[in-house]
């Protein structure tokens, strides 16, 4: 060999390498013998956790994939050759041996699913063949109560079934019905923020209505065109905002959505309201929650230019930012107080902003914490308003 | 050419790219352009900035070189490289965009319902990245060294260095006129010199030293073997670019997003006709270079050797800025897209993080360069295309087109298409050029198949696990657009 020392030294790291491995997994092991108490403590220890690691297979509901994962925990935690889970419907979850029994399972626990009460077959009962079933003499079903109904049930297999092993499994049933139950309440939390997504949905204002078919009435007699063409652009406005479909829509149409509300403010105001835009166009296909940059426009319309005198200007830009799109609105008016702004943010009073509330709740509520609008004001400074959502949202459709 | 011309030719261009990334093209409008603002990415120009950012060192230098050393074996690049931006076309870009998923691993997470297929796919996108900055920067030492005569490091750190300036600073967002720029620099950088190299040739006898179907070289020409797996690397690896497919959801809908793609594939068509020139110039009137191991340096050699005087220096000061253009565009936007990936994976997705994790997506690359020698540039891309093929490309065709795949078959599939190919490229750089077998050295005809035989028998062992999900992200992903509710 041309360079055996090359050799020789790699053979002696790699020895090295392994000799120091085993020597740490060895410590390792010799500790955790020496620290884990009494035969009783363990078994506490080793319950709970089998139990703990179920649970967590089963906070999704009873379905196949964590009712599989759990049935494994339970079948040690009650030590029984086989366990199978079942649901209303059908079998989800088998684990060990007996699986010839699988077809006939749920008309065994028709009684139980209707009658909600523990019950044990014998060997005659499950019509086994000594050959196929080796061991399993006997089987416990117990019914999985939620609430009043019952949801499925436990069938814990064994050579016979004593009373200890009835009452093991009925107590198993019980918790796998807390655990489904909790998976219950999970989905009804998310349910209920999702309806609360959807009641905090931006009305368009009353005001606006009011103050905009007035502004196309005085142009009635003096410019019919342009009266013409105000109410169609009312009309889509209108037809946007009281769309019923999706609670998001992209970037591209919210803008579309706002140059149109301000055609009809400048039919009020005239050359008061000066607008400019600064759009980045990667991010005009950026799925956003629908109607939520048209109440800041208005707010800044509204508090910002109405009651300052002279010409106001708007600015709003759209940039990209990485992973996420940031939507700014600024305007030059008369602002706002920051302390008054914060209580009314965190919701204490009822001001005149409750457009920004309602923006940045659901802002919070779609993309949590981290995603709320960012204000900067000052009485007399103007408002910039900060918008960040993440550009990739598979979950929601526009 | 002198040293000062290509001095002055490469700092012009940083600085020009990095004042560009700074400032940025601000342009502000009032609402009278409002319609015409949502509109604003034309086809046109949205093509233009896919062909800036997709054409890169083994484009600009690399294919030149390689047909000045094995003919037309090497126009399967140029080929491989347009055709696969059509599967691109048939099987993933509108699916794709309609998923709502800005990256490769946002996509596998939301399709698989599974954050460790996320993860998986994190590693592989970032590695691709890593393994595709490589040429860039060994292509900017390669400039450095021909044109200036400074040492090989001096180029691949200046690039590092300019794209981590922009990026750090928050410019160089990959933003679509900047890259649309790019990609006509780069067609005028090629096309003027050809142009002119041309007409200087018609005009006057000027003696070439060989005839162009004569190999310089004396290497065998490729088998089917070769010329088939680097086509499956080349169609398949297009497909799971990074950076290349985030580009598509700056079309406003998907009609317009089917006229980018022709137009992509006409302006890449457009483009390789001037590579293939300058390798075929470089054939007949260079041929020297294929023996000192300069092919990759045709495109920058060849105008100062044909024309005399200030015309060839600032023909060959073009060319320079050109490639320069080349390497910085593509490093900036595969660190962009990198960053974005490991700052939301690792870091949690903050604007810090975001710039640590730039820092990061620059420098390890820049290790790679320094440890690794610059191969023929096209070969040590097509391999990453073959990495990205064995890896990416199946799960995104798996998922978009097959109810059937599981989270355990991606994870499975992709580690098994990353582990053969990566293998084979380890051991074909241990092995060097002349001792790697010809199926070590093009993989992709066996990593690919392989990748995806193993991830539909374990997609198929594991068929419990079809996430509940799937119909509705199916549904999502195939059902055509609702049109605009406001559209007029």
């Amino acid at each position: 060999m041309p360079d055996s020392p090359l050799y020789a030294a790699a053979a002696v790291a790699v020895i090295a390498l392994a000799i120091a491995v085993v020597v740490l997994v060895g410590l390792k092991v010799l500790r955790s013998f020496r620290e884990l108490g009494t035969d009783a403590e363990r078994a506490t220890y080793t319950t709970l956790h089998a139990a703990s690691k179920a649970g967590r297979h089963l906070r999704t509901g009873l379905n196949p994939a964590g009712a599989a994962k759990a049935s494994r925990q339970l079948r040690t935690l009650l030590g029984c050759d086989a366990l199978a889970i079942t649901d209303v419907s059908g079998v989800l979850a088998w684990d060990g041996p007996g699986e010839e029994l699988r077809p006939r399972l749920m008309e065994l626990a028709a009684d139980v699913l209707s009658g909600g009460r523990t019950q044990v077959f014998n060997a005659a009962d499950l019509q086994l063949s000594a050959r196929k079933s080796g061991s399993i003499g006997a089987a416990v079903i117990a019914p999985i109560r939620a609430g009043s109904r019952v949801v499925g049930v436990v069938a814990a297999f064994a050579p016979s079934a004593g009373a200890g092993l009835v009452r093991a499994t009925t107590e198993v049933a019980d918790w796998v019905a807390a655990q489904v139950e909790l998976a219950e309440l999970d989905a009804s939390r998310t349910l209920l923020m999702e309806a609360e997504v959807r009641a905090l949905r931006a009305q368009i204002s009353p005001h606006f209505i009011y103050n905009s078919l007035n502004a196309i009435a005085s142009f009635i007699n003096t410019d019919p065109a342009r009266a013409r063409e105000l109410v169609v652009e009312f009309a889509d406005f209108t037809r946007y905002s009281f769309r019923r479909h999706g609670d998001f829509t992209t970037l591209a149409e919210e803008l579309r959505c706002i140059d149109r509300y301000l055609l009809l403010e400048r039919a009020r105001f005239g050359e008061r309201v000066q607008v400019s835009l600064r759009i980045a166009p990667e991010v005009l296909s950026t799925v956003i929650p629908f109607l939520s940059l048209q109440p800041l426009v208005e707010n800044a319309v509204r508090h910002g230019l109405e009651a300052k005198e002279g010409p106001g200007h708007i600015t709003i830009s759209a940039n990209d930012s990485g992973a996420f799109a940031e939507v700014t609105i600024e305007d030059d008016g008369v602002g706002m107080d920051p302390v008054q702004l914060q209580s009314m943010l965190a919701g204490h009073m009822d001001g005149e902003h409750v457009g920004l509330r309602n923006v940045d709740a659901r802002l919070r509520q779609v993309y949590g914490d981290d995603h709320g609008l960012v204000i900067e004001t000052a009485p007399g400074e103007g408002t910039l308003i900060t918008m960040r959502v993440p550009k990739s949202q598979p979950g929601h459709n526009a | 050419m002198s040293p000062a011309v290509g001095i002055a030719a490469i700092t012009a261009v940083s600085v020009a790219t990095a004042v560009i990334g700074f400032y940025g093209l601000r342009i502000s409008r009032t609402t009278g352009d409002f319609y015409v603002a949502s509109r604003t990415v034309r086809p046109w120009w949205n093509a233009s900035a896919i062909g800036g950012e997709y054409l890169s060192a083994a484009s600009f230098l690399g294919v030149a070189g390689l047909i000045l050393l094995s003919g037309t074996d090497a126009l399967w690049y140029p080929v491989g490289y347009t055709a696969g931006y059509l599967m691109l076309l048939l099987f993933v870009a509108a699916p794709l965009r309609r998923s709502g998923a800005y990256t490769i691993p946002d996509f596998t997470e939301a399709r698989l319902d599974s954050l460790a297929v996320r993860r998986v796919t994190s590693l592989a996108v970032v590695i691709v990245g890593w393994l595709y900055i490589v040429p860039q920067l060994h292509g900017a030492a390669l400039t450095i060294r021909t044109t200036t005569g400074l040492p090989p490091w001096v180029g691949s750190t200046a690039v590092v260095v300019v794209v981590c300036l922009t990026v750090v600073a928050g410019g160089m967002r990959s933003i679509t006129f900047v890259q649309a720029f790019q990609y006509w620099l780069k067609l005028t950088a090629l096309a003027v010199p050809i142009i002119f190299m041309v007409l200087v040739l018609g005009g006057n006898d000027f003696p070439g030293e060989a005839a162009p179907a004569t190999n310089p070289t004396g290497l065998a020409p490729a088998g089917p073997y070769q010329n088939i797996s680097l086509l499956v690397a080349l169609l398949f690896g297009t497909l799971g670019l990074p950076h290349v497919l985030v580009r598509f959801y700056t079309n406003p809908d998907g009609h317009s997003a089917r006229r980018t793609t022709l137009i992509v594939l006409g302006l890449l068509s457009v483009f390789y006709l001037f590579p293939t020139a300058f390798g075929l110039l470089g054939r007949v009137f260079a041929p020297g270079l294929a023996h000192t191991g300069q092919a990759d340096a045709v495109v920058l050699l060849l105008p100062g050797r044909l024309i005399d005087g200030p015309a060839g220096e600032l023909l060959s000061a073009l060319v320079v800025a050109g490639a320069f253009a080349a390497f910085l565009s593509t490093t900036s936007g595969l660190v962009v897209s990198l960053a974005g990936v490991i700052s939301q994976d690792v870091l949690g997705g903050s604007v810090r993080g975001f710039r640590l994790a730039a820092l990061v997506s620059a420098m390890v690359p820049l290790g790679l360069a320094f440890m690794t020698d610059s191969l023929a540039l096209a070969g040590s891309v097509g391999l990453v295309f073959a990495f990205t093929a064995s890896t990416i490309c199946p799960v995104l065709l798996l998922g978009i087109w097959w109810r059937g795949l599981t989270d355990a078959g991606a994870i499975a599939g992709m580690v098994t298409g990353g582990v053969l190919c990566g293998g084979a490229m380890v051991a074909g750089t241990v092995l060097g050029a002349a001792g790697t077998p010809f199926w070590l050295a093009q993989p992709a005809a066996w990593t690919v198949p392989a990748a995806f035989a193993v991830m539909i028998l374990t997609s198929r062992a594991t068929s419990a696990r079809v996430p509940r999900t799937i119909t509705k992200v199916m549904t999502r992903l195939h059902t055509p657009e609702r049109p605009l509710a406001t559209e007029r």
